[in-house]
């Protein structure tokens, strides 16, 4: 009987490399877990019958395309649509092996912060399914808490990954910008999206970075990639903590989630780090208005391919240009359809430089201001997001409250740098995710951080109702 | 700066979106409220700041010129909703 609840895909992979159970079980394993506890939750929106490869197998969130598997992104328009090619970290994933468990829940598009906006059905947080797992990727983060995969892959905009990490109680990368294939996956805003890996721990969630990152020749915006250090080390010594102010003090953070994370500074500075403040003023007062003008501009132009020609929903009309409206208004969610309208006013005749134009500016200063704070630390640590998950419904008829469980994980985003959230404690019997920020392509000093941090604190990750 | 019905019933056009009377209302509200408070970023003084359009400074990435296969046309129209020989089939544009 595998137990996996508990397994980790480092414990998974001891088991088939010991010849202990063969991939075909292990997969099996997990899909008698879905049949069982997935009724209540909804992290999958399709499981994969049959194990293709004898690794540790996986689940991929429902935007990355997977050749002969349907492939939604949460959202009627491409309901049906099935895939003739893999996405580049599909076909990674293939390659080493890990057999698809299943795709997992979003928000349409992977728009946003709680998986509510799945066109498909919320997904419920396994530590109280009256709550939200945060999104977009809710669906994986879930699933992963719950045991139903040792590990998948998200996708992060805005925070998409390291939100619903934080409120699922588990361990998720967005690594830097241009370090993991965008191929075949579906495109959000095309200047920030990035895929990367959540799982039980630091160290699964660095094997499966190794597994999809580098540069493909089909993405030109990937980059060649540092070789991952699996993380070990239990010493802090010689890291610089910098505890940006702003992130750490901004008005909505719940007092719980500060206790937590004040807690895991100080094990920081007892494991030898050191830890001092620092200053990102604009990137928290402005990041959020900057990141809402310049991803649905983005996202007005990428979704402008969903027209009922090629693939996707068609509503027939009588006319080429009534059919495409009539597809667009059947097919799109209330999000997406506000994210285009929002972006095409944005990038409109008249309002371009008002808007699209200064939010690209303010991005500079964004990025200028983390550059600065890295002179000082090697790593910036705060809240990955205010509130632990909140109750389903809270925030879905109030865009703008919704859009604020974001305002810590986007200023990062909006400079290309990876992002890793560990859990550091509960707060309400909820978990706290703790975010840590580090320079372009500096995965391995966050891996190294969050695994001690992760040792340290001895945050059990299976939700107390499942144990 | 309120954004009107007649401006929600322009961008819908721009953006090839049929919306209900119901959207349109909704929108209109909704996009007002969203459009005040991202004009946060027009109070900053920006003029001698370069825009940042992607986060890597990344100039030209070239492959090799290699010829390799394309995807079988079948492949290509497997998921369209209505194919004529090998071609897209779509409704008169007028």
């Amino acid at each position: 009987m595998i137990d996996t609840l508990r397994l980790t895909a480092e414990d998974a992979l001891g088991l088939l490399e010991r010849k202990e159970v063969s991939g075909a079980e292990l997969h099996r394993a997990y899909l008698d877990a879905v049949a069982e506890r997935d009724g209540e939750l909804h992290c999958y929106l399709r499981t994969v019958d049959g194990a293709e490869g004898d690794g540790v197998p996986i689940a991929l969130k429902d935007v990355i395309s997977t050749k002969g598997v349907e492939t939604t992104a949460g959202s009627q328009i491409l309901a049906g649509y099935v895939p003739v090619f893999d996405a580049t970290v599909a076909a990674r994933c293939r390659e080493a092996g890990l057999p698809v468990i299943g795709k997992t829940n979003t928000d349409e598009f992977a728009m946003g912060s709680s998986t509510e906006n799945s066109s498909y059905g919320p997904t419920h947080n396994p530590w109280d399914p009256e709550r939200v797992p945060g999104g977009s990727g809710g669906g994986t983060a879930a699933a992963v808490s719950a045991g139903l995969a040792p590990w998948g892959l998200g996708s992060d905009t805005g925070g998409s990954i390291k939100q619903p990490s934080a409120l699922c109680g588990n361990v998720g990368l967005r690594p830097t910008y241009g370090t993991v294939s965008r191929f075949g996956v579906v495109a959000f805003a095309s200047s920030l999206d990035q895929v990367g890996p959540v799982a039980r721990n630091v160290r699964d969630c660095a094997r499966l970075y190794s597994i999809i990152s580098g540069r493909d020749p089909a993405d030109s915006t990937t980059v060649d990639v540092p070789p991952v250090e699996l993380p070990e080390g239990e010493s802090l010594k010689g890291i610089r903590i910098g505890v940006p102010k702003e992130m750490n003090e901004a008005e909505g953070i719940e007092p719980g989630v500060t206790a937590a994370v004040q807690r895991a500074i100080e094990v920081a500075g007892e494991l030898g780090a050191e830890v001092g403040e620092c200053e990102l003023p604009r990137s928290v007062e402005y990041g959020l208005a900057c990141y809402y003008l310049i991803a649905p501009a983005e996202a007005s132009s990428n979704l402008a391919r969903y027209d009922g020609v090629r693939y996707g929903l068609r509503v027939d009309a009588d006319t080429y240009y009534e059919m495409v409206e009539r597809t667009r208004d059947a097919g799109f969610g209330d999000e997406p359809k506000r994210r285009i309208m929002l972006g095409t006013y944005a990038l409109s005749a008249g309002y371009y430089d008002a808007y699209y134009g200064q939010a690209q500016k303010v991005r500079t200063l964004i990025a200028r201001e983390h550059a600065a704070a890295f002179e000082r630390f090697d790593v910036l640590v705060s809240p990955t997001s205010p509130t632990v998950a909140f109750k389903l419904g809270e925030k879905a008829a109030d865009p703008l409250a919704m859009y604020l469980s974001d305002l810590l994980t986007i200023p990062s985003c909006m400079a290309g740098l990876p992002g890793l959230n560990v859990p550091c404690g509960l707060s309400g019997g909820l978990p706290v995710g703790l975010q840590l920020i580090g320079p372009q392509l500096s995965e391995n000093t966050l891996f190294r951080t969050g695994h001690a941090l992760e040792r340290a604190l001895g945050f059990d990750p299976v939700p107390e109702r499942l144990r | 700066m309120p954004i009107t019905r007649e401006e929600v019933l322009h961008v819908a056009k721009l953006a090839s979106l049929e919306l209900t009377e119901d959207e349109v209302e909704r929108l209109t509200g909704e996009l007002s409220a969203i459009l005040a408070a991202v004009s946060k970023v027009s109070e900053l003084d920006l003029a001698d700041v370069p825009p940042t359009s992607h986060p890597l400074e990344l100039v030209n990435a070239w492959g090799e010129d290699e010829p390799r296969a394309s995807l079988e046309l079948d492949d290509v129209f497997a998921n369209a909703p209505a194919r004529e020989r090998d071609l897209f089939k779509v409704p008169p544009t007028a």
